[in-house]
């Protein structure tokens, strides 16, 4: 499954988004910070999650999904909100704690729910997986033809909800999509010793799914394999495990100071960027020129400011709004 | 306590020494929990730990709660003294059934005939905006539950104290550390908490809670973070002549009556200042004590500083609206004396 032209111009487009994105929101992060680093401090506090480097797991996925299909995401959640089409001026109020965010300023960046796009997030591992499989099962007992997909992090396929998920989907024959991105790091624990087998992709034989791990980190290689697995699930034919191999670029979160790294492990991803590599593919093949490719780039960072302005200008929540919105 | 060598000491620090020092001695001791090795721990309590022990005794885990809590309860009841950190709190829902009915109840249904000696550290509090998943308090959810002890210190010398005490005990012990109180500057830094740390062993009994300010007007009494709240609003009331006690509960299970009843019975107000969600919790049990025992001794109807009873928001503007502070102390008890 080869992605159209359109398909392509349109991941790079929304990987260019995600890091810019998470560029401005890293500085904004910095803001009040120095030269004593505190997190309560800034007008965006809290921990912060960067997904610098894993932009190909999120379009490539994406690119097949529409509105009524749902994706559930983890604490690194921006890159897919942003190429599942959440509203990124309200996304960014939200991380901002501002007043027009999408939870009004209650959720933050680990808690990102956008209904018309079918998008939720949430901070604890392993969380967003039963929901993808009770999203499908609603789509399916409503003969409604959205599907479902999950994310989750190498380390998530540890936790219990991952086994049992699985299983569920599997045995209700549900279309789901779960994908494992394995940036190879849960915070300072590698993958290689918390996980028994090199691939997670191999734990699908135990639910009698199909799994595949997708190695090199390219949008289009996710494009073809998640196309085929999205295939699948909208023909009913149920779920299936996806493994894409990434890259963290930043630390677990802003402030990680990574010494549990091996020395030039940094280096050697920063000189493998996905979105670099993207960029030459889409040049040598002559879908796009440099020209192009430059408005592209162009407009992502008029996009990000915009959004960034937007929420910067946005009046603050009251502090009595902290009472409101408990029950429905 | 010497106090001719002041060593002051993190609460952070405080923990990580008793943990080693423990180590030394008893070889059944060990650690596990996530990123508690080469990173020491998330709030630093393990620093230092991989170092001198290796993975072996300091074991990093997968991301598997339930696993690991649960192999934590089997090692206890198998002969070892497990450590197991639960990085967040917030994080029990994944691996509750193994908190609550293995650990807490395995001793009572064995009648006793099995141990289960081991220390669930976990980390609680918020204030620093990481939202509602990251920053909650949930003591009253632990106390709630009989079978396990639970301790909660405000400062170095008592984190260090109750921890050797949680090692020695046999039954499990939930290690209830806040973050905002750990010295880790990241997390701001409440100096309060960085006190003088006698190198040498010693313990604080689990159980008792000790008078941190002596007062005659009104009895403050809280738990980790909230005492330093209820120490600034002391001296807050000094300044226009009320003079406040400050307790520190130290241990929700077993929970000192007697020192709530005795302070209480003196000062004849009471204010619970707590910061887990308002209702079903630590402080309304707190002034059960009080209520269900003597009430000639009020002078007003007891009140409570808590959480209000909603998800922890994020924005800083909300969260910080809703957490206890010195100046909704000193509010409350202007109202009460009113
Ligand atoms: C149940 C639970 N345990 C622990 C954590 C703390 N935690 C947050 S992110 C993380 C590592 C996650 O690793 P992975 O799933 O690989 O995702 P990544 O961070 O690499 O994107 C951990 C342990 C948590 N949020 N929830």
């Amino acid at each position: 499954m080869q992605p159209t032209l359109e398909q392509k111009m349109w991941m790079y487009e929304k990987m260019v988004v995600s890091r810019r994105y998470e560029e401005a929101i890293a500085a904004a992060y910095m803001e009040g910070k120095s030269p004593v680093f505190n997190m309560a401090n800034g007008p965006v506090p809290g921990e912060m999650h960067l997904s610098n480097g894993q932009e190909p797991c999120a379009v490539g996925v994406c690119a097949h999904l529409k509105d009524e299909d749902t994706v559930t995401a983890t604490h690194r959640p921006h890159h897919q909100a942003i190429a599942k089409g959440v509203d990124l001026k309200r996304m960014t109020s939200e991380i901002f704690g501002k007043a027009n965010g999408l939870g009004g300023g209650r959720g933050g960046h680990m808690h990102l729910f956008d209904d018309d796009v079918n998008f939720a997030c949430s901070g604890i591992i392993g969380q967003g997986l039963g929901p993808a499989v009770g999203a499908a099962l609603s789509q399916t007992m409503q003969k409604k033809s959205g599907i479902a997909v999950a994310y989750i992090g190498e380390g998530a396929a540890n936790q219990g909800a991952f086994h049992e998920s699985l299983n569920l989907a599997a045995v209700w024959n549900l279309p789901v999509v779960f994908i494992i991105e394995d940036n190879s790091w849960g915070i300072s624990v590698s993958k290689q010793k918390s996980t028994a087998v090199e691939k997670n992709s191999v734990r699908a034989a135990g639910y009698g799914m199909p799994g595949e791990y997708v190695a090199g980190n390219d949008p289009l290689e996710i494009f073809k394999v998640a196309g085929e697995a999205i295939e699948r699930a909208r023909a009913g034919k149920g779920p299936t495990l996806l493994e894409l191999q990434t890259s963290r670029l930043a630390g677990h979160f802003i402030g990680d100071a990574e010494g549990y790294r091996p020395e030039g492990e940094k280096d050697a991803l920063e000189a493998d960027d996905p979105i670099t590599k993207f960029r030459s593919h889409l040049i040598e093949q002559g879908d796009a020129t440099e020209q192009e490719i430059e408005n592209i780039e162009t407009a992502a960072q008029a996009q990000v400011d915009e959004a960034i302005a937007h929420a910067r200008a946005s009046e603050d929540p009251a502090p009595e709004d902290a009472l409101t919105s408990v029950f429905a | 306590m010497s106090d001719t060598k002041e060593r002051k000491l993190t609460i952070a620090r405080a923990m990580a020494e008793s943990v080693a020092q423990y180590m030394r001695k008893d070889e059944k001791v060990f650690v596990m929990g996530e990123d508690i090795g080469v990173l020491g721990g998330v709030y630093g309590n393990t620093r230092g730990l991989i170092e001198e022990f290796g993975e072996e005794r300091i074991r990093d885990t997968p991301i598997s709660e339930t696993a690991f809590m649960g192999a934590a309860v089997g090692a206890a009841q198998n002969g070892m003294r497990p450590i197991v950190e639960l990085m967040f709190v917030d994080f029990f829902g994944v691996c509750f059934d193994q908190i609550y009915n293995n650990m807490a109840k395995n001793i009572y249904f064995s009648g006793g005939n099995v141990k289960v000696p081991m220390v669930l550290m976990t980390s609680t509090g918020g204030g620093y905006s990481d939202g509602g998943q990251h920053s909650q308090c949930v003591y009253g959810t632990f106390a709630h539950l009989p079978g396990m002890k639970v301790v909660a210190p405000s400062n170095a010398y008592d984190a260090k104290g109750l921890m050797n005490a949680a090692i020695r005990e046999d039954s499990p012990v939930v290690y209830m550390y806040h973050k905002g109180l750990q010295g880790m500057g990241w997390l701001g830094t409440e100096r309060g908490a960085t006190v003088n740390t006698p190198e040498e062993y010693y313990e604080v009994e689990i159980g008792k809670a000790s008078v941190v300010r002596e007062g005659t007007d009104v009895s403050i009494v809280s738990l980790g973070m909230g005492v330093h709240h209820a120490l600034k609003a002391a001296a807050e009331l000094e300044e226009s002549g009320v003079s406040a006690e400050v307790v520190d509960l130290r241990s929700l299970v077993p929970l000192d009556r007697d020192t709530i009843r005795a302070s209480v019975a003196k000062t004849g107000r009471l204010i619970v200042v707590d910061e887990d969600y308002h209702s079903f919790g630590v402080s309304g049990e707190v002034i059960a004590s009080v209520v269900e025992h003597d009430i000639s001794v009020l002078k007003a109807a007891p009140q409570r500083v808590a959480f209000p009873d909603v998800p922890i928001p994020y924005a800083k503007i909300m969260e910080q609206f809703c957490l206890p502070n010195a100046d909704k102390i000193v509010a409350t008890y202007k109202k009460m004396a009113a």
